[in-house]
C-alpha cells in the first residue's frame, strides 16, 4: 500500500477455548489500513472477523501479535489507559445499535462526550452536529422505541462520530435493516468517508455493503485468505 | 455531576421495582426511627443525665429508707455543692394502668438541683406556698388533661395516712416542661413535707439523695467519701453517678436496647438481601449496555463507581424520606402509648447514626453488582447481549 497505514496490524492471533476445545479464530492476521480508507472485512459466520474488529478497536486484545494505530502501540495499552485510547480515537457502530433505551437519541449520542473536558452547551452543540449529520436532528428528544431501525442506527453513527474519532468500526451496521434503510445507512457511511475523510472498517457479511467500500478483504477460518480491489 | 442523570434514567427504568424496593428501606428507617425512639425511652434518658450528679441510696436496696438526717451530713463532704432527697410514693391514680411516678421531693432543693425542669416562676410559687400542691409533667398533663388548680386523688399502696386513710389529694399548681428532648415529662412532684407528716410511718426517712457534684472528675472520690461517711451504721449507703444508677434501674426491665439493636439488625440485613437484589438484577439486565459504555472508552472503575452510585441514590433517597417521615411520626405524632414512655424522641446521635447506615447500606448493597460490572469482558458481554 503506497498510502500511509493509520492501522498496522501483524501476526496477529487469538484463542477461544469452548470447554477443552481450542479455537484459534485468527491465525498470524496482518492487516494494514491507509489514513481514510473504507475498509470491508468479509467473511462467513464465524471466520474471526468481528474479533479481528475489537482486537483494532481496543476491545479484546490478542494473545499475540501487534496493532498500532496511528503509531500507538495499542497491543501493549491495558485497562484505564486502553479505555482512554478507545474514547479518544475509535467510534463503534453495532448491527443492534446498542442504544440506551432510557436515554433520548441527544442522550445516547451524548455518551461519549460526558467522558471529555466540555461543558454542558458546548456538548450540546456537539451532540446537535452529530444528529445533523445523519438527519435526525428533528428526533433529539426520541427515545429508541419511538425510533425506525434505520434511525436508530443513524443515532448510533451519530453516537459513534461525535467524539471525532480517529478509527470509526462497524459490526454489520446494516444486518439487522430492510434493503432501503440499509442503502441509507451505507450512503451515510460511504458520505462520512468522502466528505468528512473518515477512516472506516465495516465488518459485513453483504456483497452489496461490501461493494460500497474501496477495499474488500475476506477473513476465512481466521486466515485473511483473500483481498479483492 | 454530569454522570448523574444516566443513574437517575437508569433507576427509572423498572419503575415498578425501583418504587418497591424505595419503599422496603423507607420503611426500614421508619422502623429505625421508632426504634430508636423506644431504645431511649427504655433507657429513661440516661444519654442526657448530668455528669456532676450523684445519687446516694441504701447499699441493701434501693426499696430500703435512708434517715433524712443524712441530707445536711451529705451537704457537708467536701465536693458536693446541692443535696435533694427524693421517696418513691407509688400510689395508683383511678386505675393500676394509669401509671404515674409520684415522687415526694423538697420543692426548692429539688429545682436547684433539677435545673433540667423548667417551670413558669408563678407556678413554682404557687407550689412553694402549698404543701398539698403538687406539679406534673407536660406529658402526663396532657394525657390525663391535667389543667392548673385541678386536684388529683391518689391512692396510696404502700403510705397510708396517719388517720388510716389511704387516699392522698395533691393539687396541680404548675405543669412542667423538660429544657431539652429526653427530660422526663410524665412525673408527678409534691411536697416531701407533706407525706412526712401525714404519713402512718417511717417519719423521718427517705428514699435516696440527689447529689450535685462541683467537679465530675472528682465523682468516685465524692462517692467514697459519701459511702465512708455512713460505713458501719444501721444505714449504710451506695453512691453511684446518675447515668449508672439509671442504667441498672433500666436494666432490671431487661436488656431491651440489645434486644432493639439484635431486630433493626435483621430488619437491615434483610433491607440489605432486597436492595442488593435490585441492584443485581438491575445490572445483570443491563449487561450489554454496561459493555456499551465501556466500548465507548469508560474505564471500568468508572463503571464500577456509576452502579455503586446508582445503589447509593436508591439507599440515599429511601433512606432519607424514611428517616425523615421517622422523625416526623415520632416528633410529631409522639409516644404511640399515650404518654406511657417517659421520653419519646428521635435523638440527633440516632439520626446521624441512620444516615451512616444509609451510606453503608447504598455501599453494600451496591459493592457485588458494581463488582461484576466491573470485572465485564467487553467482547464476551457484547457477545452475550447480542451486538
Amino acid at each position: 500500500m503506497a498510502e500511509e497505514a493509520l492501522v498496522r496490524a501483524r501476526n496477529l492471533h487469538k484463542v477461544f477455548h469452548r470447554g477443552v476445545e481450542r479455537i484459534d479464530v485468527l491465525q498470524g492476521v496482518d492487516l494494514d489500513v491507509a489514513r481514510g480508507e473504507f475498509l470491508a472485512l468479509m467473511g462467513p459466520s464465524g471466520s474471526g472477523k468481528t474479533t479481528l474488529l475489537n482486537l483494532l478497536g481496543g476491545l479484546d486484545v490478542p494473545i499475540a501479535g501487534t496493532i498500532e494505530v496511528a503509531g500507538e502501540p495499542v497491543h501493549e495499552l491495558r485497562g484505564a489507559a486502553l479505555a482512554r485510547w478507545r474514547a479518544r480515537h475509535v467510534g463503534f457502530v453495532f448491527q443492534l445499535y446498542n442504544l440506551i433505551p432510557v436515554l433520548t437519541a441527544a442522550g445516547n449520542v451524548e455518551l461519549p462526550l460526558l467522558l471529555t473536558s466540555l461543558g454542558r452547551a458546548e456538548r450540546r452543540q456537539h451532540v446537535a452536529a452529530a444528529l445533523a449529520l445523519v438527519g435526525l436532528a428533528d428526533r433529539a428528544d426520541h427515545y429508541p422505541r419511538q425510533l425506525s431501525g434505520g434511525q436508530e442506527q443513524r443515532v448510533g453513527i451519530a453516537r459513534a462520530i461525535v467524539t471525532d474519532p480517529t478509527l470509526l468500526l462497524c459490526d454489520e451496521p446494516t444486518g439487522d435493516l430492510d434493503r432501503k434503510s440499509g442503502d441509507e445507512i451505507l450512503d451515510l457511511l460511504q458520505g462520512l468517508h468522502q466528505e468528512q475523510g473518515k477512516t472506516i472498517v465495516v465488518v459485513t457479511h453483504d456483497p452489496l455493503a461490501a461493494a460500497r467500500a474501496k477495499r474488500r478483504v475476506v477473513l476465512d477460518k481466521g486466515v485473511l485468505a483473500e483481498t479483492a480491489a | 455531576m454530569k454522570f448523574l442523570p444516566l443513574v437517575w434514567r437508569n433507576l427509572g427504568r423498572r419503575k415498578t421495582r425501583t418504587a418497591f424496593t424505595l419503599l422496603s428501606i423507607v420503611v426500614a428507617f421508619i422502623l429505625f426511627g421508632y426504634l430508636a425512639a423506644i431504645d431511649v425511652a427504655f433507657s429513661f434518658g440516661v444519654d442526657i443525665l448530668g455528669a456532676d450528679r450523684l445519687i446516694t441510696y441504701h447499699k441493701v436496696s434501693l426499696v430500703q429508707l435512708l434517715p433524712y438526717s443524712y441530707q445536711d451530713r451529705i451537704a457537708a463532704i467536701p465536693g458536693v455543692k446541692d443535696v435533694a432527697t427524693a421517696v418513691w410514693f407509688g400510689g395508683v391514680y383511678q386505675d393500676p394502668k394509669n401509671f404515674i411516678a409520684q415522687i415526694a421531693v423538697e420543692p426548692e432543693r429539688f429545682l436547684r438541683v433539677y435545673d433540667e425542669f423548667v417551670l413558669p416562676e408563678e407556678q413554682k410559687r404557687a407550689w412553694l406556698e402549698d404543701r398539698t400542691g403538687c406539679i406534673v409533667g407536660r406529658k402526663t398533663a396532657e394525657r390525663f388533661d391535667f389543667k392548673v388548680g385541678d386536684r388529683i386523688p391518689i391512692q396510696g399502696t404502700f403510705y397510708r395516712k396517719s388517720d388510716g386513710s389511704s387516699l392522698w389529694e395533691f393539687a396541680v399548681r404548675g405543669i412542667y416542661a423538660g429544657a431539652q428532648s429526653g427530660v422526663d415529662e410524665t412525673q408527678l412532684f409534691f411536697h416531701y413535707k407533706y407525706l412526712d407528716e401525714a404519713r402512718e410511718h417511717s417519719q423521718g426517712e427517705t428514699g435516696w439523695f440527689t447529689l450535685r457534684i462541683d467537679d465530675p472528675e472528682r465523682a468516685a472520690d465524692v462517692a467514697r467519701a459519701v459511702d465512708a461517711t455512713f460505713a458501719n451504721s444501721s444505714g449504710e449507703t451506695k453512691t453511684s453517678t446518675e447515668k449508672a444508677f439509671v442504667q441498672g434501674f433500666a436494666n432490671q426491665i431487661g436488656n431491651i436496647s440489645a434486644i432493639l439493636k439484635a431486630v433493626m439488625l435483621a430488619v437491615f440485613f434483610t433491607i440489605l438481601l432486597v436492595a442488593g437484589n435490585t441492584m443485581a438484577q438491575s445490572v445483570r439486565e443491563r449487561t450489554a449496555e454496561l459493555a456499551l459504555l465501556k466500548t465507548l472508552g469508560y474505564a471500568d472503575a468508572r463503571v464500577l463507581g456509576l452502579v455503586l452510585t446508582e445503589s447509593l441514590v436508591l439507599a440515599g433517597l429511601g433512606g432519607a424520606v424514611g428517616l425523615a417521615v421517622g422523625w416526623l411520626l415520632v416528633t410529631v405524632g409522639g409516644d404511640p402509648t399515650g404518654g406511657l414512655l417517659a421520653v419519646f424522641f428521635f435523638p440527633a446521635g440516632d439520626v446521624a447514626t441512620g444516615a451512616l447506615f444509609v451510606v453503608l447500606l447504598g455501599l453494600a448493597s451496591g459493592l457485588l453488582p458494581a463488582i461484576q460490572a466491573r470485572r465485564l469482558a467487553i467482547a464476551d458481554a457484547l457477545r452475550r447481549g447480542g451486538a
